[in-house]
């Protein structure tokens, strides 16, 4: 009598026929006989090293983002800094020219406005006289 | 008795009762999940967690029923925090249907009547794979630690009834596998 005969009439369950009944009980010593191999089987702490090489690659990464996004940063920063000074002096020379230009400016119309008005002190009644000295100095 | 030996006697009859069950948990574990090194650690988080709960085991099933049923609580969260872990390497280390098939005893069969019943335990772990944890588990203690359906109902916290109904299902499933492949 088979085991699952034993287990007939009993608290078993359903019972299948008697092939399928006999694939079952290939299929328990099947496992039974894998399991006991794989039981009895030495095996290496694989896993633990395995895991410490993952860490230590983790951390490699790790180590490098955090340092190439901090280099990075600083490096934007610097050149941000650059740029600004960089704008600020060129606008500080432009400033300069056009003070400069515009102080120029200034002088010359000065002397303009000095040349009509002396050029016109000479009155009304006096512009003939004062053409005909225009001819004789000429000629 | 002092304090002191009675946590002695405790300790050596827990030690006693792992070199007793571990076999047993490992290969119910195996069957489960077909990957050696997952019944492995599996087997391994059993055995301490029963340990630290030792104390509180009273003794109102046999110690090997307390044992299969964190075993199989155990199994159940791994595959629950496994499916949760979608985004990572689902990388399986299952072994093949096939291979798990070849584990079978030659006895005084013929070679050919050697591959006919490893082609059929093969059937039989394939059919296994489609199974549903319950239905799974229901089959794998009766069918390969041949336990009967009060301890079953036991292990799983389910009725005699609901085991009967999932282990009928099983059952019916293997069937047809063994019938579609004839």
């Amino acid at each position: 009598m088979n085991w699952f005969e034993s287990k007939k009439g009993t608290a078993a369950g359903p019972q299948p026929d008697a092939e399928l009944e006999q694939v079952l009980v290939d299929f328990r010593q099947s496992a039974h006989a894998w399991s006991e191999a794989e039981f009895n089987r030495p095996r290496a702490v694989r896993v633990a090293a395995h895991s410490a090489w993952r860490h230590a690659l983790a951390w490699a990464l790790g180590c490098v983002v955090v340092a190439g996004g901090v280099s990075g940063g600083i490096y934007e920063h610097r050149r941000d800094v650059v740029a600004r000074q960089l704008a600020h002096d060129r606008i500080l020379h432009q400033q300069q020219l056009a003070a400069q230009q515009k102080a120029n400016e200034t002088d010359e119309s000065l002397l303009a406005n000095v040349d009509t008005d002396v050029s016109r002190s000479v009155p009304a009644a006096m512009e003939p006289l004062a053409q005909l000295m225009d001819e004789n100095g000429t000629n | 008795m002092t304090a002191q030996t009675a946590e002695e006697l405790s300790a050596q009859e827990f030690a006693r009762i792992v070199e007793t069950h571990r076999p047993q948990i490992f290969r119910f574990l195996l069957a489960s999940t077909r990957d050696v090194d997952l019944a492995e650690t599996l087997t391994q988080e059993c055995f301490l967690k029963a340990h630290r709960n030792w104390s509180h085991f009273r003794g109102d099933s046999t110690a090997m029923t307390w044992l299969m049923r964190i075993a199989i609580n155990l199994q159940k969260d791994h595959w629950r925090n496994r499916r949760m872990q979608f985004w990572r390497q689902t990388r399986s280390n299952s072994v093949d249907v096939d291979e798990a098939s070849e584990w079978l005893p030659s006895g005084e069969r013929t070679a050919e009547q050697q591959l006919l019943a490893r082609e059929r335990v093969g059937q039989v772990w394939k059919a296994v794979e489609g199974l549903s944890e319950r239905q799974r588990t229901v089959f794998l203690l009766r069918y390969v630690e041949e336990q009967d359906l009060g301890d079953i109902a036991k292990a799983t916290g389910l009725s005699e009834g609901t085991v009967k109904a999932h282990l009928s299902r099983a059952l019916g499933k293997v069937r047809a596998e063994l019938g579609g492949k004839r």
